[in-house]
Order: C-alpha cells, then structure tokens, then sequence
C-alpha cells in the first residue's frame, strides 16, 4: 500500500513537472519574448492559453503534498523543515506568479500589463528553479531525518541541487514551447507556431545536453541516485526518455505537434519514474526508506479510498476541461497583447 | 496505560502528552512562528467565504436570468464571475502558501499527526480541484457554452465549495478535540483516520464557517452597490445587486446567532478554559456572572472596570443560571490560554457585530414583508455599506477566539505548540518576506476591484433615466438624494 501512496505521488509530481512546468515554461517565453511589440503575439498566445487551466494544473502541487503528508509524514516533515528556504522562495514565487497573471488579465494599459507580466515571467523562472532545487537537496542525500535538520544552505546550494533546478526551467521551457507550437497551429497563427517551434527546438536540445551533462554532476555528488540511475529500471527509464526526447524533436521537425504534446510529456515522465526507481527504498537517501516512513494501514487505506473515490469524479472534470481548451472553446480571441491597449502607449 | 478518551473525560487530571515524532523543539522564535501562520489564516479566510458562498450568489443570479430573461441579471452574473475567478485565484495561491506553512514551520506536528488528519485535506485538494476545474469552464463559458450546460456547470462549484469547507473544517475540529488514535507513552498509536474527520466539534464548527461564508460575502457584494446607490446611482443594476446579496446576507445573519450558540455550548462543555478566556473568567463559580466591558487581569484573575450581569454567563453558556462555570485558575498559568484580553475582545466583537448584522437583516426583510420594498432611509443604505467590512472583522474575530483559545495546545491538550514548531532559523525574516508579499496583494486587489467596479456597467435602456426606479419606487429620503 505504500508502494501506491508513492506511486501516486510520483504521479501528482509528474502531472505538475509536464502541466505546471508548460505553465511556468510559458513564463519564461513571456519574459524572453522581447519588446511590446515585437513580442505582443508570443504574450497573446500564451495568454490566451493559459487562462482557463493554469489553476488546475497548479493544483496537482498540493495533490502531491497531501499524499506525502498524510501517507510519509516524518518524510515531509524533514524536507519541509529542512529545506525551508528554497521552499519559502517557491511559495512566494507561486504566489507573486499567480497574482500578476490573474491581474495581468485585467490590465488596461500596456504599462500595468508589462509591469504584472515581468512579475509573472521572472517568478515563473524562479518558481522551477527552486523546486529543482529541492529535489536535488533530497535526491543527493543532503536531507536527514528530523526538524530542520540540514544544513539550511548546502542542502539546496550545491551541484545536483543547481543542476536539477536548471534543468527544471529548461524541461517546462521545452514543454511549453511544444504545447503553445500546437496552439498557435490551431489559431491558425503561421508566423507563431514557427516562432515556437523553434523554440521547442531549442529548448529540446537545451534540455538533453543538460541531461546528459548532469548524469557527470550526479556521479560525482549524488552517488546514490548516479547508481540506480545507470543499472536496472533506472536505467531503462533513463533510455526511454531519451528515446522519447529523441522522437519529440523528430516531430516537431515535421510540425506533428499534437504527438509531440504526447511524447514531450512521456520524456518528463520517464524521468521522473527514473528517479523513483534510483532512489529505492529510500526516501531520503540514505537515512529513510519508504517502509520507515509509512503511515500506518489504516491511514494508507483511507487515503487510498479517498483519492480512488476522489480520481471517479476528478478524472471526467479534467477531461471536459481540457478537451473544451483544446478545441479552444473557453478561449476569448486572440489578440497580440500589445494591441489589446491599442498602439498610443 | 492513558488512552485519549480518558483524558478528555477527565480533562484536568493526569493529561498524555506528546513531544511528537521528532522531539521537542529548542525554537526561540515561536512567537513569529505563531504570528506568520496567523497572517496568512486572515489573508486567507475572506478568499474562502467567497469560495464558499460567492458561487451560489452568482449561480441563483444567473438563474434568475435564466427565468425572467431580464438582462440585469445576466450583466450582473457575467460581472461577479469575473469576480468570483479572481477571488479564487487568489483563495487558490494564498491556500497553497498554508499548506507549505504547515510544513515549513509546524513540522513535527505533521510528522507526528500528518497521519491521522492527512486524510481530510486529501479530501479537500480533490473538492478544490473540482472547484478549480469547473470555475474555468464556468467563468470562461460564457456565452460558448450553451445557456443550459453553462448554468449546470456551476452547481458543481458550490457543492465542493461545501465538501472543501467541510473537510478543513474537520482538521480544525480535529485540534480542537482530537481523537481517532491514542496516545501511549508519547507515542501515537492505533489510529482511525475517519475517526479523527468526524469529530465531535465537526458539526457546529462547519455550521457556524458555512453560514459566515453566507453572511460574510452577502454583506460585502451588496455593501459595493450601497455605496453606488448612495452615489446616486439608482439604476436597476445597482438595485438588483444590493438586493441579492443583501437577502443571503439577511437570512443566514439571524441564523448565524442560533448556531453561534450552539457553538459556544459546545465549547463550554468541551473546552471549558477556551470559555473561560472568552468570558475573563479567572474563578469557577457557580452562577457565574457576565461581564461587560472592563480589562481582565491575569494576576488578580478578575475583569477591572466591566458590569458583571448576574447569573448571566452560567445561562448563556449552559441555559441555566445555576451552573458551575469553570475558571482559567483551575489550571496552572502555562497551561492557561494565551492573552485572555485578546480571545475575550474578539469575542465580545463577534457576538456584537454578528447581532447587528443580523438586526439588519431583520429589518431589511421586514420592511420588504410589510411593504413590498426596500427601506428609505438613507441611513439603511449608510448600515449596508459598512456591513461588509463589518462582517470580515467578525470573521477574523470568531476565527481568533477558536485558534488563540486552543492555546498553548496546537492538538487540544496532547501535543504543545512548543514542541510543533521548527527548529530552523530565520523565522523572523520568513515573516517579514510574507508580510509584505501579502501587502503587496491586497495593494494590486484593491487597485483591481476598484477599476472592475468603476468600469461602465451594463445598463437597462428603460433605467437610463436616473429619476426612473424601476418597478417599485424606492427614492432615497432628501438627505439621502444629497448623498
């Protein structure tokens, strides 16, 4: 039962990577989109197809904690107490980043809409990065059980830590540039789907040179992790996401984007598992395996229960959401951003 | 062997305690600890009434719709959506900074109990999850979704904004009176995760939040258009948005009064000390008296400056003048809740304010019994603008006694706020940083609600004319029409 609860977590934790990371990627190509005018459609785009799921997608965040609390509470507990930091850097870049897009909507001159868009692009960037942190922190054993534990600045100041959070940025970056080529294809909008296609592109290459990169960081800094990674299942996660890397370039190449909205997703998926795979029994490596940590039956099968009864009524909503978003039913029109406010500013 | 049940049986005797699973905490800085988790509570509940109650509102409003056909009403819906998203968007991201808080700071208590009251916020991420979900559809459907499927497409919004409060409100009933395992030696053992969810405190406390959610959001919504009509603005749109609002508001303040008692009934048999700081009472006395203003004074244990009613607090907190009230003495002083002044003000605003309010209501819906139409005087419209922000201290106020009067206790009388909290530095810079991100918000919110309610409303060509009220007159007195 405790392989479910972590199984489910992991789950949670893989929703948010590929939805929330393509949410907080689609931040990046708004801070690095360019000037009011030149970068006015990228911004109308990603406005326009972020609006009606970002809330969702950001719910899977707490899906996961819930799961890790309820079912692996001492484990919580030390990340969250020890890892304060990057942690309280996040939260606050959530909420600055989903405060500014809310308000950005209503903007009404291109002044407020620059000012709560660089807002919502820079937290956007920090947002990931830190969390890439604090899974490095966790994933190269720098967390040991108990309050506040840890060191409060090597534990997500060192090599694994920094290369997992850029790798962060750069996985959501990638992500979202493959989802917005697809929407920009459906509105029709050539000049757009090229733009991010090419970003896509990019950020694909960006993010396997990383990867493959960052295996040397763990070799020499998350031995624990480096090994599961480079035998057994980890090792064929490792190959499969490679290999689904390879096929989302592949299909961006031929402007196949739909697939590559699939593909690009199984990439970070395979990761994620990787990691899962490499790091157990443990939890915290290597000071806390997930038998430690569990809960007790009663708990495992009530939280179990709830998220089976809870996923029958979730599992419709989301998909009438997301098909109504991908037929691009709940969409307002596009319109470049900068032209929302007319030319005079 | 001292299971949990004993101890609540026999609550001053011999209590089992836990220092939790990862021992007691060496913290100097609790008291910004405590301070943080507090901010971020009053940041964070009016966004939940609106969570609670605001869908319903823009729901029936659309209904009416949906009915009449008047396009008042679906000019009014279509705008309090627009609302109601951002509300929850920031409902959504202020949520979130309590659950890292919960972690961040209190982490042996989610070492310790993450186990045993998990569940219910399990239950809760997936009630708004749903409710994120069908918002967006809700919000963003309009006039692309059938008229129909757009309407049903609400109602899932206000039933999981009730299963989320529920199940929040179970864990803060949990704390308040926990149970669902036991306490051996420190340690916790044989738990019942749906135990702890329907706990004792569960029904009263969610009655009492649902209805402030009601209360609280009504008053609000309809103190915007007060103010527009006391601008003299007497347009049918300004007409139908106070009004709606405004009968929620009246139906659930009165009703409010009924539960709060029953709340505090509860409390004074469950936890007799929190009534005991609520009221200042430093002595268990029989026939206790009530007193009225005053400051209490912890060392002499006694309110200095208040007029004591005779009799009074034993008939309101037991419905009989005769009975033992139980006083803070009874228990050393650390063992006491925090400041008794604070819990006992806060009280005393709640209970004040929620009577006015619902004398409000009462009025409001009388005049409309007796008369077919809304009061005149100008005063009334004077009252409904300032029943909003009344109705939010109320809130912070009912939410103070409940959380300050569980204190030093984080779970009622088994594990210490002292031993909760984090051993890690900085807290007072985690503080800081929160504060004045949350400034900062309600700065841009402020800013946000200003401009959507200065946008030009949509108007009923047949209202254009500011002399014409609509069907039933209801021109201000001359004071007012100077307003």
């Amino acid at each position: 039962m405790a392989d479910l609860c972590l199984f489910l977590a992991l789950l949670g934790l893989t929703a948010y990577a590929v939805l929330g990371g393509a949410d907080f990627g689609a931040g990046f190509w708004d801070l690095t989109a360019g000037g009011d005018r030149g970068g006015g459609r990228l911004r109308g785009v990603i406005e326009r197809s972020m609006s009606p799921v970002w809330e969702a997608n950001h719910v899977w965040l707490i899906f996961v904690f819930v799961i890790l609390w309820t079912a692996f509470p001492v484990f919580f507990a030390s990340i969250m107490s020890s890892l304060y930091i990057p942690l309280m850097i996040a939260i606050l870049g959530i909420i600055l980043r989903g405060t500014a897009f809310a308000v950005r909507g209503q903007a009404a001159t291109m002044n407020e809409a620059r000012t709560f868009g660089a807002v919502f692009a820079l937290s956007s960037v920090l947002v990931p990065f830190a969390m890439g942190t604090v899974l490095g922190g966790i994933a190269s054993g720098r967390v040991p059980v108990g309050n506040a534990a840890a060191d409060p600045w090597s534990s997500w100041l060192n090599p694994t830590s920094i290369f997992l959070g850029v790798l962060a940025v750069a996985s959501g970056a990638y992500i979202s540039a493959v989802f917005l080529a697809g929407d920009a294809r459906k509105l029709e909008l050539p000049d757009i789907e090229d733009a991010f296609r090419r970003r896509a592109l990019g950020a694909g290459i960006v993010s396997g040179i990383l990867a493959i990169g960052g295996i040397a960081v763990l070799r020499s800094d998350a031995k624990y992790l480096y090994e599961g990674l480079i035998s057994g299942v980890g090792l064929i996660c490792v190959i499969g996401s490679a290999i689904a890397g390879t096929i989302t370039l592949f299909l961006l190449w031929s402007r196949r984007f739909e697939l590559a909205r699939f593909s690009s997703a199984a990439a970070v998926t395979a990761v994620v598992a990787g990691w899962g795979f490499a790091q157990s029994p443990y939890l915290l490596p290597t000071s806390l395996t997930q038998s430690q940590a569990a809960a007790s039956d009663a708990t495992l099968q009530a939280l179990l229960l709830s998220v089976a009864v809870g996923l029958v009524v979730l599992v419709p909503s989301l998909f009438w959401l997301y098909r109504l978003t991908l037929r691009g039913e709940l969409q307002e029109e596009f319109r470049p951003m900068d032209e929302k406010f007319g030319h005079d500013k | 062997m001292f299971t949990h049940l004993e101890t609540l049986l026999l609550p001053f005797a011999e209590i089992s305690q836990t220092a939790g699973k990862l021992g007691p905490s060496t913290q100097e800085h609790l008291l910004w600890a405590r301070e943080t988790q507090a901010m971020s509570f009053v940041f964070h509940i009016p966004f939940v009434c609106f969570g609670i109650a605001f869908p319903a509102i823009v729901i029936f409003t659309e209904g009416l719709w949906l009915r009449t056909g008047d396009p008042t009403f679906k000019a009014l819906a279509r705008r309090w959506s627009k609302v109601m998203m951002i509300m929850f968007a920031i409902g959504v991201v202020s949520g979130t900074i309590l659950t890292f808080e919960f972690g961040i700071l209190w982490p042996n208590f989610m070492a310790t109990f993450g186990d045993v009251f998990g569940l219910a916020f399990g239950l809760e991420g997936f009630s708004f999850f749903i409710e994120a979900i069908f918002i967006a559809i809700y919000v963003y459907g309009w006039d692309r979704l059938p008229a129909r499927t757009h309407f049903l497409a609400g109602l899932p919004i206000i039933l999981t904004g009730l299963t989320g409060s529920m199940m929040v409100i179970a864990v803060n009933g949990w704390m308040n009176h926990p149970g669902g395992f036991d306490v051996v030696n420190g340690v916790i053992t044989n738990i019942h995760p749906w135990k702890a969810l329907f706990n004792d405190f569960f029904w009263h406390e969610l009655a009492h939040m649902y209805l402030a959610g009601y209360v609280v959001v009504g008053f609000i919504v309809a103190s915007v258009y007060a103010v527009s009509r006391l601008k003299g603005d007497t347009s049918k749109y300004v007409r139908a948005g106070m009004i709606i609002p405004l009968a929620v508001a009246a139906l659930a303040a009165p009703a409010q009064l009924f539960i709060g008692d029953w709340a505090a009934r509860e409390v004074a048999s469950q936890q007799p000390l929190k009534l005991a700081t609520m009221e200042g009472l430093g002595e268990t006395t029989k026939g206790a008296p009530f007193e009225i203003g005053g400051i209490y004074d912890a060392k002499t244990g006694e309110i200095n400056g208040g007029i004591a009613v005779p009799d009074m607090l034993s008939l309101l907190a037991f419905h009989n003048p005769n009975a033992t009230v139980t006083g803070l003495n009874s228990l050393p002083r650390e063992d006491q809740p925090g400041p008794v002044n604070v819990v006992r003000f806060a009280f005393v605003g709640m209970v004040g304010i929620g009577t006015l309010l619902a004398l409000l209501g009462v009025f409001y819906i009388g005049v409309w019994w007796r008369f077919g139409r809304l009061p005149r005087s100008v005063w009334f419209y004077r009252a409904v603008a300032v029943s909003g922000p009344l109705a939010v201290v109320a809130l912070i106020s009912g939410w103070i006694v409940t959380e300050v009067g569980r204190q030093p206790w984080i779970v009622y009388q088994v594990m210490r706020v002292t031993n909760a909290v984090t051993d890690a530095s900085g807290l007072p810079i985690i503080f800081a940083a929160v504060m004045i991100i949350y400034l900062s918000i309600c700065g841009v919110l402020y800013w946000l609600l200003r401009r959507l309610a200065s946008q030009p409303h949509w108007q009923d060509p047949s209202t254009d004319d500011p002399t014409a009220g609509g069907p039933t007159p209801d021109k201000l007195t001359p004071e007012g029409a100077g307003a």
